[in-house]
């Protein structure tokens, strides 16, 4: 057995079988967040902010807000699927299987990211029912998404790696990652910030990622679209060796 | 029955928190044999297992499991082998049918209903396969956990206090069910308090206490070696001490000053009882009764821990 095939697809399966019977928390919560995002900056306040870029407001926030979903899904629903056997103790049975580390961090995130994508192609068909969306480079677009969805869905198995509670697994989403987004331009241009706030802005790594993505949608960006998949790049290879060098030493799931 | 399926050489364990679990263990484990494992809480034994499973990293020493190797062969040793944890560590929201199907598939082996329905049939699980996890009662999650490790016909089976908080019938039927097992070829270990269990189904008796392993021997050959047997008499009159002429014998009075105890071994060839019994009517004392009993494995277990901790 040198590739265990058939233990990759049960733990993907079973992850995506978590979501299944976690649909209404899965899937509905999001899209009813995201929907009320629109009517609420979208169609009342942005009625009253001009066009950014030549694109009404409302079509402005889409990649924010399809962003914003992205990365807390994604950190969430991996960071949830390494956590729970490890708090319940049935992660047993997959360290004694016959499966690589590598096969086993594959399924857990590969499913968190496909879980993560569904959501976001979700959010990106409720938002044509508020606003005008058009996608000028859609295989740029799949890419980007795809690419943020893995990256941070590796990110997510790290933080349920790492924490030893349900506190400390929420900490990162509610504390850091939402914040970074709301002010990474989410829903805003940065030429709208004063200069003292876009230099601030610059150190925020999800600034690239949301202009990143906007590009995609409407060719409009603060910044050049390689800098942003540099820099996601940057950030996959950053959350590959903390997983490998955790995972290598056993921490807190192997003594 | 004589090949030996895994070969445990020097295998030490010492936790990050500098408890020494295991210290320089060596066992060899043979095919198609029930050894059970015995020890107080703390002795090593789930450890032991842990590290043979791939749960836990050793310090140092080596296993092989049927000839590979357990770090750089993990996947061929892990594929013959299925686990029964201690805990009742399970996936509260699957139904029993799919949680059992998720560990087979975990094992390399391709989805099959039809051996899974086996499983769970010769488990009396049949009926509950629709059922989620956290409806079942202790005893059928144990049931379940018991599927899982038999999902992908392991060639080995750990199962580590199999029984623990299960009632006597069940306990009984599980007995069954390993004894079945092995008449199909699997090797089995098993850890457990219950000393009545390893004497009922172990071929072999390992006992572990402080992370060593005191002694292994064919249960038969240890309670012969190490038994002891009890010769109760009963008198039919009161005596308040035990004459001088019975001094030179190994005697105990009761309580109630009716009955005598003679302790002797049972390798031994005179036992004395012949003589003990003429001393008695010599010094007038007049027998009602005459009993033996026999030690047993958990008073053999119990002398030994005893005696391994005094040294």
């Amino acid at each position: 057995m040198k590739i265990n095939y058939y233990g990759f697809r049960a733990i993907y399966l079973h992850e995506m079988d978590r979501f299944r019977r976690t649909l209404l928390q899965s899937l509905i919560s999001p899209v009813l967040s995201t929907s009320l995002y629109f009517i609420v900056f979208g169609s009342v306040i942005g009625n009253y902010v001009q066009n950014i870029d030549g694109i009404s407001y409302g079509s402005y926030i889409v990649p924010g807000l399809i962003m914003l979903t992205l990365l807390t899904q994604s950190i969430s629903n991996t960071s949830f699927g390494i956590f729970f056997p490890k708090f319940n103790g049935s992660l047993y049975e997959i360290l004694a299987a016959p499966i690589s580390t590598f096969e086993m961090v594959l399924a857990f995130v590969g499913a968190g990211a496909t879980k993560t994508l569904i959501i976001g192609a979700v959010i990106l068909a409720t938002s044509n029912f508020f606003v005008e969306v058009s996608i000028l480079h859609p295989l740029l677009m799949v890419f980007l998404l795809v690419l943020v969805a893995f990256t941070f869905a590796l990110f997510g198995f790290l933080i349920g790696l790492l924490s030893s509670n349900f506190e400390q697994m929420s900490i990162i989403p509610t504390l850091v990652i939402t914040p970074m987004v709301f002010l990474g331009g989410s829903l805003y241009s940065l030429d709208m910030l004063p200069p003292f706030w876009q230099m601030v802005t610059y150190f925020n790594p999800v600034v690239y990622l949301i202009n990143g993505l906007r590009f995609a949608f409407y060719g409009a960006s603060d910044f050049n679209i390689w800098i942003s998949i540099a820099s996601m790049i940057f950030f996959l290879v950053l959350c590959i060796s903390v997983v490998a060098y955790v995972l290598k030493k056993g921490y807190t799931i192997k003594s | 029955m004589s090949q030996d399926l895994i070969s445990i050489n020097n295998l030490s364990k010492t936790y990050k928190n500098g408890l020494k679990a295991l210290n320089n263990v060596s066992l060899n484990i043979k095919k198609g044999e029930i050894l059970a494992m015995l020890g107080p809480n703390g002795a090593g034994k789930t450890t032991l297992i842990s590290i043979i499973c791939g749960i836990v990293t050793p310090s140092s020493g080596k296993v092989n499991v049927d000839g590979f190797d357990i770090i750089n062969d993990y996947r061929q040793t892990r594929s013959k082998i299925g686990l029964v944890p201690q805990e009742l560590t399970l996936e509260n929201f699957e139904t029993v049918f799919n949680n059992v199907s998720f560990t087979r598939g975990l094992y390399g082996k391709a989805p099959d209903p039809r051996y899974i329905e086996s499983v769970l049939k010769k488990l009396s699980l049949w009926d509950k396969k629709d059922n989620i996890l956290r409806q079942l009662s202790g005893g059928m999650k144990r049931r379940v956990l018991i599927a899982k490790a038999l999902s992908h016909k392991p060639s080995i089976l750990f199962l580590d206090e199999p029984t623990a908080g299960v009632d006597v019938e069940l306990r009984k039927d599980m007995w069954k069910s390993v004894e079945a097992l092995r008449e199909s070829g699997v090797t089995i270990i098993l850890t457990t308090h219950y000393i009545e269990e390893a004497e009922a189904i172990a071929d072999r008796v390992a006992v572990i206490n402080n992370g060593e392993i005191i002694v292994v021997d064919q249960k038969k050959d240890l309670l012969n070696k190490m038994g002891r047997k009890k010769l109760r008499i009963d008198l039919h009159e009161k005596t308040d001490t035990i004459p001088e002429s019975l001094s030179k014998y190994d005697l105990e009075l009761s309580g109630n000053k009716l009955s005598l105890t003679y302790s002797y071994d049972t390798q031994k060839q005179r036992t004395g009882i012949t003589n003990l019994l003429q001393d008695i009517r010599d010094q007038g004392l007049k027998l009602k009764d005459l009993k033996t009993e026999e030690s047993t494995l958990e008073k053999i277990f119990v002398t030994l821990v005893k005696e391994n901790n005094e040294n």
